[in-house]
């Protein structure tokens, strides 16, 4: 079984994001960058499905600019087996991800596509069950279990009511929740190791996909600001602020 | 063109924030079709024709809806969409799974999760976990978009009568199954509509110590919310969750309770309209946001935050 695991490279989780004054976007310049972090549980569990014998091949794929590569490398070190790196540069949308990625589907064939459920800059959740879409593949998004049997998966998916289990035919997609494992860290060795990995670079002009954006970003702001509020000394005080001033309760 | 909304049911009920979600679309465009997907739902189709804001429910009636399978329902949607100018539905776990394989096929670049309809092909949506707002113009023809519902109000349920047709199923998905869904049954307010919030962090220390958050909770008729942090801890269900990857909660008053505040929580409980905050470390971030803090230990103020609502003549419900 192949796995083909794709991963984003976004702003550091911890970084407190700043807009841009012109309003063209949010500043990107010396600014920690890291792998979106479901990724890096998609890639952990792909990692876990080969050590349990279940699997003989990871690839890690990467759809970005130079250094997304970066993320890739991330990827190998920790247990994937090769990588790729579609190369683009500027804004590109889910969609047009998502025709990237189905190109290199249909180029490596792999039995399962894992990825994180949603990049945390676009905030979009949409590449997964788009890639799903146009290969007509079966979708198990927002998986906290994945349950790898002989030809199907069965998932556990995290829903506003609670959790629901499906079980989709392989090959599939599969979205991954935070709770789904616990991503390892890389050890100097396998670091090491992982720059020996290697890396196919592809252009995305080269794989006839349009990358235009559709959605024009207008403007990007800050949200507005709260307003101050104020610390209480004790219970008393914050019930009697609630009932008599915000009147809450 | 009209718009369609797709509803999201468990074949009884209407979900209500499928309702918040008619509030957005009838802003985009007042002539508001909603598709029912379902097996045997004619009571939720009755009620959803009830709704003033929509002027026709679309029913399709077919076993093979009787549980929520993406697939099926894309293939329902398409197959009734060509004569639409935008298909919507509700930035929940629904909307989010089912949408994008909607856009995908129609090859449309969707727009995610709106807060505000600024013209029907202009929309303000929030990125990087809520730290920026962006406003986004989408130059597809069609357009697919889904909404955070708890930026729009719910629209009235009564006095309205659109018509009801049925429309035909589509073909089944052969290599998805359902198995079964684990919905833990509450009598409490649901955390996505409730007016008050309730949520335990980390400084809760244990599931036995959240006793202390349902005790208050019961006592205000609030939802029980929780960080992540208390999630993975296993102190309680993943479906309490409040934050970037779990629910948007915008209630009346949210009561944060030992959870430091970290960016991610903050996304979906900073648009609350009273914030308490109660936590032994000053410093903790969650005070940015608040509006009463309260720096003590959580251990010693719920107790006393109990005994002081009894102390109350009325509480609002």
């Amino acid at each position: 079984m192949k796995i083909l695991v794709a991963v984003k490279r976004v702003i550091d989780y911890n970084v407190q994001i700043r807009v841009k004054e012109d309003g063209s976007g949010v500043v990107t310049d010396n600014v920690k960058m890291s792998t979106n972090p479901p990724d890096d549980n998609a890639i952990e569990e792909a990692v876990k499905i080969k050590e349990s014998g279940k699997a003989t091949e990871i690839i890690a794929v990467t759809v970005g600019e130079e250094k997304a590569q970066e993320t890739v490398r991330k990827a190998l070190a920790v247990g994937a087996d090769r990588g790729i790196h579609i190369k683009v540069d500027g804004t590109i949308e889910p969609l047009a991800v998502s025709k990237i990625l189905k190109k290199i589907v249909e180029k490596e064939n792999p039995d399962l596509v894992f990825m994180g459920k949603q990049a945390i800059d676009d905030d979009c959740n949409q590449t997964g069950q788009m890639l799903a879409a146009h290969l007509n593949w079966p979708q198990a998004t927002f998986a906290s279990k994945i349950e790898v049997n002989d030809k199907s998966l069965q998932v556990t998916r995290e829903v506003d009511e609670g959790l629901e289990t499906i079980e989709v035919n392989t090959p599939a997609i599969v979205t991954c929740d935070l709770r789904l494992n616990e991503p390892r860290y890389a050890s100097l060795p396998n670091i090491m190791k992982a720059k020996k990995k290697p890396i196919e670079q592809i252009n995305a002009s080269d794989l006839g996909v349009d990358t235009n954006p559709r959605i024009e970003h207008i403007k990007i702001e800050e949200p507005p600001k709260r307003k101050a509020g104020i610390k209480v000394a004790s219970v008393e005080e914050l019930v009697q602020k609630l009932k008599n001033e915000a009147k809450v309760i | 063109m009209s718009v369609l909304l797709i509803a999201e049911h468990n074949n009884k009920d209407v979900k209500p924030f499928t309702l918040n979600a008619i509030t957005a679309a009838s802003q985009i465009d007042q002539d508001l079709h909603v598709m029912l997907i379902g097996s045997k739902a004619d009571d939720v189709a009755k009620s959803l024709s009830e709704v003033p804001l929509v002027k026709k429910v679309l029913h399709i009636d077919h076993e093979i809806y009787e549980n929520y399978i993406a697939e099926n329902y894309t293939a329902a949607i398409l197959k009734h969409a060509d004569k639409y100018s935008h298909i919507i539905c509700s930035a929940n776990t629904f909307g989010k799974n089912l949408m994008p394989r909607v856009a995908a096929l129609l090859d449309i670049s969707q727009v995610s999760d709106i807060i505000k309809v600024i013209s029907p092909d202009t929309f303000l949506r929030p990125i990087y976990a809520g730290n920026a707002f962006a406003t986004v113009k989408s130059n597809d023809e069609k357009k697919c978009i889904t909404i955070r519902p708890t930026s729009f109000e719910a629209a009235e349920t009564t006095g309205g009568s659109a018509d009801i047709e049925k429309i035909d199923a589509a073909d089944q998905s052969e290599n998805t199954k359902f198995i079964n869904r684990e919905e833990i049954k509450s009598d409490r307010p649901e955390l996505g509509t409730a007016r008050i919030v309730i949520s335990g962090g980390r400084g809760l220390q244990s599931g036995e110590n959240f006793k202390l958050i349902t005790d208050v909770a019961d006592k205000l008729n609030a939802a029980i919310g929780a960080s992540r942090a208390a999630v993975d801890a296993g102190y309680i269900t993943n479906e309490h969750q409040v934050g970037q990857t779990g629910k948007v909660v915008v209630p009346d008053l949210y009561i944060a309770v030992g959870i430091s505040g970290a960016i991610q929580h903050l996304a979906g409980m900073k648009e609350s309209k009273v914030i308490v905050a109660i936590n032994k470390d000053g410093e903790a971030p969650i005070f940015s946001v608040a509006d009463y803090g309260l720096e003590a230990d959580l251990f010693e103020a719920l107790p006393q935050f109990l005994e002081e609502l009894n102390k109350l003549n009325t509480i609002q419900k």
